[in-house]
């Protein structure tokens, strides 16, 4: 069936209708302006609950069924327990034989263990993501085969989502290291440890009903609880909410690559010269090989120059964790921990402080604190000569990450994109992005191991350069340099259909996701 | 016919920026290709019409090639398609990538050698951005690093590598192999505008100039005008007894590097960190070199993870009198060029002696002091050599002298 399509102001041709539903074109960098109230969950009463605040069911099946689980709802989970999770594919194992159907499942990110939910998308139990999609899923959806349409939110615009209504939250089931029988909740302790669980706490407000599933009950109170007991209806005790290793890994690596060593040296070299890099600094830096690497470098450099960063914005890692330990960072206010080191620090260290999302990235919050940010180090798939970037698809035209909280990001003061010019043979830079996610005037520099690129709407970050002996580049030198090394590739060939909707951070649509021809 | 069906080249999950094909050839029917690529979508149409070009090229119209690709470059792909034609048929045509122009450059006797970064010639993911870590040298290694039944293959990839690979700068180098294929290999190499051969497990002047002497030939034969430099590497004890021989064997001798693993395992001795056992063989290199005028190179240091012992051993080759050091890592390019490197209290000493002398010059005193201290002609000569070294690696102006307040 044909929908209504629209260019929208980023001058992509977009549906005015995905799932069924209205949707609003992208209208450009903070244009959309939401109005009306938030939306509100059902009211509950307290007397409905048991007085004795014991809210522990016997099974996730009977917590399920008593939350009313039926055909069409809408069901979510939080990935903190990343690609160790053993709870979201067993909410569809249950959903399946319990011959419930078409589903929509709202994760805050999905991981390769995911995998075996692509047999409930096959036989209906799922109609359709609204989240992240890597590997096989990301396969999966590109070649058509989900029944619904994706639909790709950052972990802001999921809660931009959320609040304003544009999803509601039927049942969340969320996996806790840490509850008791009231239904408090925490990441820390127990056998499955994560750090935190913050991106769990607007599904916990939101949701009509709540589960909190944990292996490790305690008794009351969960403290300092993330989630609050008075948002949760039920409590469920497993043997295992996740396989310990694969949530937060031992220990995060700095790239051992010599070519990504060369890029963060580089990049490391950018902030410091350009002046970005300063006493009292506020950073973010992601948990990639290549960040990490960044990361030690600009620790060097505030050691040596005697700076403090104020505060380091987490994901945290070790490497953050011994700024903050060797006095040249403040505070680590964390949205998630991504190693044990970090994970032990929330535990005992009062400046290491879990930080939940929905304050952070969320469009509809009163503020966002990663614009005020001095560095951002992101990643990306494609970055064009507009200086669009790419995080969701592959130029090959494949899903393959979700977005992450890279869009809310990228209204930091300096957003920073240290990339290989190409991998593989497959250039980053590349004349136009394949899938549009974050538009080129809210990404400042390019940084590869050829050279180093910088947003003309930046005249001052060029300035600061200028005689700095770095090996400045247009991003076209580096396109055309890239291109002159792998050749120039062909361009992936796509059907009609619609596969998956991007939505920037406003909830409006930015670009979308067409079928793979195959 | 030599074969029926020939396989070139790398596959595996760890293999990355090379492919593995396999040709057979076919009486009818034209070229079938079974391409099994991580870039299909991408670059699938032209790598299929690199393949036909090339086979079209050796005169070959039927025949079936299967490849399995990991993001080869187009030069890599053309090497692995001839090697493998050239495993089926005799033939002494070669499908030349364009030489790209930033490869032009000839490099000069005395440049600086401090680092000189080993690239094992038959893996191309490792040679594409080698030129950026800014090593003084890149050696496309044919000898040790290959395996013997892929040193054909190697020597076709090298040549398309200093064809197409933008080195940087760097001196574009080339360890050949030993004896008869070391001499065949110079045929593949010499015509690619290569700045300098090293020469493994030299013993003798006579070998270095039968190797001069091939070199001189191939150049005649292909017309180039171009200098090729030679760094004979001294691997054994006889080696060692003739190093100044071999330093003085051929004006195009600009260096002598000592192989460290092969000379202990000739004497029959442990390699320790410390290299007591060596010390000898290396004090007796560095004279011979000097004696020669020529640059003394001291073996790689093989514990790629440990940078603080890779500084001391740079500091305590530096302080034996040597002028570089081979690199087995990217990373220990930076820190071996920072360990040769004059340090700057070397360079405040220097230049006090240096003003010393010269003022003593100006006022046309015979005794150069500083302070109460005199100043012997051979600690000036030291001075002026650090000073030199500084200014050519541009951690002093050339002007200094002027730069200096007078008092």
């Amino acid at each position: 069936m044909a929908i209504k399509t629209v260019k929208n102001a980023a001058g992509r041709t977009v549906p005015l209708e995905i799932n069924g539903l209205p949707v609003i074109p992208y209208k450009g960098v903070g244009k959309h302006k939401p109005e009306g109230r938030k939306y509100g969950p059902p009211i509950p009463s307290c007397s409905d609950y048991p007085d004795d605040g014991n809210k522990v069911v016997a099974s996730l099946e009977e917590a399920l069924r008593k939350c009313g689980l039926k055909d069409g709802m809408t069901i979510s989970t939080h990935h903190h327990m990343r690609d160790g999770d053993l709870v979201s594919n067993k909410i569809f194992e249950l959903a399946s034989s319990m011959g419930v159907r078409d589903l929509v499942w709202l994760p805050s990110a999905s991981f390769p263990c995911n995998d075996p939910v692509i047999k409930y998308l096959a036989d209906g139990t799922i109609n359709r993501i609204e989240g992240s999609m890597n590997g096989p899923l990301g396969r999966f959806v590109s070649e058509g085969k989900m029944k619904g349409t994706a639909v790709l939110r950052s972990h802001g615009g999921r809660v931009q989502a959320i609040q304003d209504g544009e999803v509601k939250i039927d049942i969340a089931v969320l996996a806790a290291p840490s509850a008791d029988s009231f239904g408090n909740a925490k990441g820390t302790g127990g056998t499955s440890a994560c750090g935190v669980i913050g991106y769990g706490k607007t599904d916990s407000m939101y949701a009509d009903k709540v589960i909190v599933v944990t292996d490790n009950l305690i008794d009351l109170p969960c403290f300092p609880m993330e989630i609050e007991g008075n948002y949760v209806d039920y409590v469920v005790v497993v043997d295992k909410i996740g396989i310990p290793e694969k949530i937060v890994s031992g220990t995060t690596q700095i790239t051992k690559s010599p070519d990504r060593l060369l890029i963060a040296e580089l990049t490391a070299s950018f902030l410091e010269k350009s002046g970005i890099l300063k006493d009292g600094v506020l950073m973010q830096a992601g948990a990639g090989g290549t960040s990490l690497a960044i990361s030690v470098f600009l620790h060097e450099i505030l050691k040596k120059k005697g700076w403090k960063s104020k505060l380091g914005f987490g994901g945290s890692t070790k490497y953050m964790v011994k700024m903050l330990e060797e006095g040249q960072m403040g505070y680590i206010l964390d949205a998630q921990a991504f190693d044990l080191d970090s994970v032990s620090s929330i535990e005992r260290n009062p400046n290491h402080v879990p930080y939940p999302v929905f304050n952070a990235y969320n469009y509809h919050s009163k503020g966002n604190i990663t614009s005020m940010m001095d560095i951002m180090i992101l990643g990306a798939t494609e970055v064009d000569l507009n200086f669009n970037g790419n995080v969701v698809t592959h130029s090959d035209g494949y899903l393959l990450h979700g977005i992450g909280g890279w869009q809310n990001c990228l209204h930091a003061r300096n957003v920073i994109l240290p990339v290989p010019l190409f991998r593989d043979r497959i250039p980053v830079i590349v004349d136009e992005v394949t899938t549009l996610c974050g538009p080129g005037e809210l990404i400042d520099v390019i940084i590869t191991e050829r050279g180093i690129a910088i947003n003309p709407l930046r005249q001052d970050l060029i300035d600061s350069v200028k005689n700095s002996g770095l090996p400045l580049k247009t991003i076209r030198e580096l396109k055309d340099e890239a291109e002159k090394i792998c050749g120039k590739p062909q361009k992936p060939q796509f059907e009609e259909d619609i596969v998956a909707a991007i939505k920037w951070v406003d909830g409006t649509v930015i670009d979308v996701v067409r079928k793979i021809k195959t | 016919m030599k074969k029926s069906i020939a396989v070139s080249g790398n596959s595996g999950p760890k293999v990355r920026s090379d492919c593995e094909i396999t040709l057979e050839l076919k009486s009818d029917n034209g070229i079938t290709i079974d391409l099994n690529s991580r870039v299909k979508s991408l670059y699938g149409e032209s790598i299929k019409k690199l393949i036909v070009a090339v086979l079209n090229f050796f005169g070959i119209n039927n025949a079936f090639v299967r490849i399995i690709d990991s993001g080869a470059l187009p030069f890599v792909i053309a090497a692995r398609m001839e090697s493998a034609v050239k495993q089926i048929i005799n033939t002494n045509l070669e499908y030349l990538p364009d030489f790209i122009s930033e490869n032009s450059y000839s490099t000069s006797r005395d440049r600086f050698r401090f680092s000189r970064l080993y690239l094992p010639g038959n893996n191309p993911g490792l040679m594409i951005n080698a030129g950026l870590h800014l090593a003084d040298g890149i050696i496309l290694d044919l000898e040790d690093s290959v395996a013997p039944e892929k040193k054909d293959e190697a020597r076709i990839l090298v040549r398309n590598a200093l064809r197409q690979i933008n080195f940087y700068g760097a001196e574009r180098m080339v360890r050949i192999n030993q004896g008869e294929r070391g001499l065949k290999d110079l045929h593949y190499i010499i015509p690619q505008n290569v700045n300098l051969i090293l020469i493994p497990k030299c013993e003798s002047s006579d070998y270095v100039k039968l190797i001069a002497k091939e070199i001189d030939s191939v150049k005649s034969e292909y017309n180039i005008a171009n200098t090729v430099f030679l760094m004979p590497i001294i691997e054994s004890a006889l080696g060692i007894e003739n190093a100044f021989e071999i330093a003085r064997s051929s004006e195009n001798v600009v260096a002598v590097a000592i192989g460290l693993e092969d000379y202990t395992a000739d004497l029959g001795v442990q390699r320790t960190l410390e290299g007591k056992e060596s010390f000898y063989a290396r004090t007796r290199l560095v004279v011979a070199a000097k004696a020669a005028g020529i640059q003394p190179i001291d073996s790689v240091f093989s514990d790629v993870g440990d940078m603080d012992a890779l500084k001391e051993n740079v500091l305590a080759s530096k302080a034996l009198g040597f002028e570089g050091m081979g690199c087995i890592h990217p990373r220990q390019i930076s820190v071996i060029r920072q360990g040769f490197a004059p340090g700057e209290p070397e360079i405040e000493k220097s230049k006090k002696i240096v003003l010393a002398f010269e003022n003593a010059k100006l006022n046309g005193l015979g005794v150069v002091a500083l302070g109460s201290k005199m100043i012997d002609p051979p600690v000036v000569c030291r001075a002026q050599k650090t000073i030199s070294l500084a200014v050519r690696l541009g951690l002093l102006p050339e002007n200094w002298l002027n730069e200096i307040p007078t008092e």
